[in-house]
């Protein structure tokens, strides 16, 4: 009976762990432009966070009036060149 | 089923070597199938290892003394909670749950990320499975669980009775499991050094599991730290022992990791910086795995034997050789794409804090290794106690606190005086305020550092409550919530911050309650005869009576101590400790095996929110050794007096083991009807419990931290890009 269970556990495993080498093979697994996506992505995100962090830290009252301005300003401006990075990336892969 | 276990471990052996290879393969010739084979690998190996332990646990609970591991680590009276817990005691068992463990993080890291960091993601398969493969060859080949014997005992050893405390159902799994999840980051940063991937991608797809390493590994510490209060019977929390130092040296790794990260994830900067130290907080997990089974450093916590050295020493030697040689080949690509604009932002309180908790490291980890450093170059194994950890843990422990009220009052980027001012006046003056009236109205001024720790402390819980306040505050004028709501959701909406805050909150109380237990706390080693006295930090304590108690298992002697206070009662406490039979001992006689084998202490605990009445008896058994060694006489005198068919029947067998029950609880009893003088050690510590609550304010900031954003619906957008953006940050 031992010896069937670990027959039967292999085949599990066998059949789990080839199912993606019997599938089709899929496109191939990186490129350049995932790569720039990715990182356009992530940077999009982080200066997000960066910018929210910076309006809380004015409401709070840790940036003064000048100081948040300035600072919000070279973030949102940081935040639009991603953007735009990510709309011509968009716009190359169509 | 022990074969089906073994045959598990080989399969899964196999698979991790198989997933390595497939991963590596799809990765350098960029055949998706074959990666996806790789990640299934791993998948399969946490349905392998699932199952193996499974089989494992249920051998414990089935008390099946057929496997090696379970007669040698339980028996029929260890009680069912304590035989779950038994199978990571033993070496082999630990081994399994490591692997274990492993494979279910890395099965999840790998299912969340299967469409995301697609270059990195290979590489970190490999590197999971590599540390699968390890920890599956050592359980195959050098310390199997499912060996058996084809002569099973009627009965095993039992459990170690210093591990029958509850915190061991939680302790291990917490430890192994902060370990474990510290090799998830560690491998994604080996992928991403490998394939040159150095942006904040790879952070961003492991910062939670670093922060769940975090999390788990410090649970794990405090667990042991009140075990050691409350088990090992000498009336401390840390003892600086080489065990609980290796968990804390990761955890103080991982916690600057997860600060730093938050610098390259806005700046761009300490690229060298951030991977070295996950790099260095993995290998130091892998280090504490191997000190706390390897027994090669002398600890109270090890339970491991040392025959896994060199497999260890090799695989860390591996660890090291390929973090330094990866970092200075990509030295160029980690190069700071910003630099710091003030050094009155965050990011300089985040840098030097770094700098603190990195020192803190290399102090604990020279001292620890000191020991075989000093055996190496003169030959001699030099010992060195918590006194060579103090001078330079506590003044670096009192600028970590410093810095960890600082961070959360001053701004990202850049702060003005006027800022500063406003931020600072407050905690400030709540420090101040404390600093001065325990210096006026206390006589703590003796203990410079620990004053210091307290006012320290009431500047970081003011600047987080000041934090909360306003945040709560801001958010109220913009949405006009009522003050539970506005509070929620600042908590809900700005979780990674204001966890954050909460575990500095919780560090400052800790911190607290250590600098008072250790510095006013009043300890008495005495002897004690029923009804004598004995006043401890102003309380009186008194030995009411002795009590005792046997059974086949287990032999107790204990005392009831009444507590008082200017004559009023506080508490009746009552504390043992237990002697275990001595079933390997082939030396001990019938009756004196009932007291020569392991011992542990039941501790007489009154917690207070002020303080802790700790109390323990370490009963000297001196005056019943002659009466021990005329049993044994007595004993061995009629077994020998038997033929041996006359000492195999039934009924002489119960006769010698009822009478020998009766002569131990004789001897047991003596200890209540001629008591002679006994030995305590009687503590009162202050701000203990400040300790335990202390780390549970962390834990629950730790979790709302950890706690997962619920990601943001954003569709693309034709307007232009500021209002796209406003949009989009709304």
């Amino acid at each position: 009976v031992e010896f069937l269970i670990v027959l039967a556990v292999l085949a599990v495993v066998v059949f789990v762990v080839t199912e993606p080498l019997r599938a089709r093979a899929s496109a191939p697994s990186t490129d350049g432009d995932g790569r720039e996506l990715a990182e356009l992505e992530a940077a999009r995100d982080a200066k997000y966070r960066e910018i929210r962090d910076a309006e809380l830290d004015h409401r709070t009252g840790k940036l003064s009036d000048s100081d948040f301005e300035a600072v919000d300003q070279d973030l949102r401006a940081e935040a639009i060149e991603i953007l735009r990075a990510l709309d011509r990336y968009h716009q190359r892969a169509k | 089923m022990a074969l089906v276990g073994r045959a598990l471990l080989i399969l899964g052996l196999l698979v991790a070597v198989y997933g390595i290879g497939a991963s590596l393969y799809g990765a350098i010739n960029r055949r998706q199938e074959w990666v996806d084979s790789g990640r299934r690998s791993v998948y399969a190996l946490a349905g392998l290892t699932t199952l193996a332990f499974a089989i494992l646990e249920a051998a414990f609970l089935r008390s099946d003394f057929s496997f090696n591991v379970v007669a040698g680590h339980s028996s029929t009276t260890t009680p069912t909670f304590y035989k779950a817990t038994a199978a990571w005691s033993s070496q082999e068992g630990s081994l399994l749950l490591w692997v274990f463990l492993l494979s279910v993080w890395s099965s999840l890291i790998l299912f969340i990320t299967r469409r995301r960091v697609r270059e990195i993601a290979p590489y970190a398969t490999a590197i999971l499975l590599g540390f699968g493969a390890f920890f599956l060859a050592l359980t195959v080949f050098l310390a199997n669980p499912f060996a058996t014997t084809s002569n099973p005992p009627a009965e095993g050893a039992g459990l170690d009775p210093l591990l029958l405390h509850p915190s061991m159902m939680f302790h291990p799994p917490m430890l192994y499991s902060g370990y474990t999840l510290l090799t998830v980051p560690f491998a994604f940063a080996i992928g991403a050094l490998i394939t040159g991937r150095l942006s904040s991608e790879w952070i961003a797809a492991t910062r939670r599991f670093a922060l769940a390493a975090w999390l788990f590994l410090g649970v794990g510490i405090v667990l042991g730290a009140r075990w050691s209060y409350t088990e090992l019977g000498w009336g401390g929390y840390w003892a600086w022992d080489a065990v609980e130092n290796a968990a804390l040296m990761p955890w103080l790794c991982a916690t600057a990791f997860i600060h730093s990260i938050m610098i390259q994830e806005k700046r761009g900067m300490l690229k060298v910086w951030n991977v070295s130290l996950i790099l260095g907080s993995g290998t130091l997990a892998i280090l504490g795995t191997f000190l706390v089974r390897s027994g090669i450093l002398d600890s109270i916590h090890a339970f491991g034997a040392s025959t896994l050295g060199i497999p260890f020493v090799l695989l860390i030697a591996a660890m090291v050789a390929a973090s330094v040689g990866l970092v200075v080949w990509r030295r160029s690509q980690l190069r700071s794409e910003a630099q710091l604009d003030s050094l009155l932002s965050r990011e300089a309180v985040f840098l030097l804090q770094n700098l603190v908790l990195v020192a803190m490291v290399f102090v604990i980890f020279w001292v620890t290794f000191f020991p075989l450093i000093s055996e190496a170059v003169t030959g001699t194994k030099v010992s060195v106690g918590p006194p060579a950890f103090r001078p330079f843990i506590v003044p670096l422990a009192l600028v970590l606190v410093l810095l960890s009220g600082v961070g959360p009052i001053i701004a990202w980027r850049r702060v003005t005086i006027a800022n500063l001012r406003r931020s600072f006046s407050f905690p400030a003056s709540a420090g101040l305020a404390t600093l001065i009236v325990l210096l006026i109205a206390t006589d703590a001024g003796a203990r410079p550092f620990a004053v210091a720790m307290f006012a320290l402390g009431a500047f970081v819980v003011a600047a987080v409550a000041q934090e909360l306040w306003r945040g709560v505050g801001a958010r109220r004028a913009m949405t006009h919530e009522a003050a539970p709501t506005a509070f929620i959701q600042l908590l809900r909406r700005n979780r990674r911050r204001y966890g954050g805050y909460i575990v500095h909150a919780g560090v400052a109380v800790l911190l607290v309650g250590v600098a008072a237990s250790s510095s006013f706390q009043h300890s008495h080693d005495v002897t004690l005869s029923p009804g004598q006295r004995v006043d401890v930090g102003g309380y009186t304590i008194r030995y009411v009576r002795p009590t005792a108690q046997a059974t086949a298992a287990k032999l107790s002697f204990g005392a009831v101590l009444e507590v008082s206070k200017r004559g009023k009662h506080v508490a009746t406490l009552t504390t043992t400790r237990g002697f275990y039979p001595a079933t390997s001992d082939p030396t001990a006689g019938p009756v004196s095996e009932a007291f020569n084998g392991a011992s542990d202490s039941q501790v007489g605990l009154r917690a207070g929110i002020t303080r802790d009445i700790w109390t323990v008896i370490n009963p000297n058994l001196q005056p019943l050794q002659p009466l021990i060694n005329r049993g044994d006489r007595i004993f061995t005198r009629l077994m020998s007096s038997l033929t041996p068919s006359e000492a195999r029947a039934p009924a002489n067998v119960r006769f010698i083991a009822v009478e020998r029950a009766r002569a131990i609880t004789g001897l047991a009893s003596r200890f209540i009807s001629h008591p002679w003088p006994v030995n305590f050690l009687l503590i009162v510590s202050p701000l203990v419990t400040w300790i335990w609550l202390g780390a549970m304010v962390i834990a629950a900031g730790g979790l709302i931290a950890l706690w997962p954003i619920p990601v943001l619906a954003r569709r693309r957008s034709r307007a232009t890009y500021g209002t796209r953006l406003a949009r989009e940050l709304a």
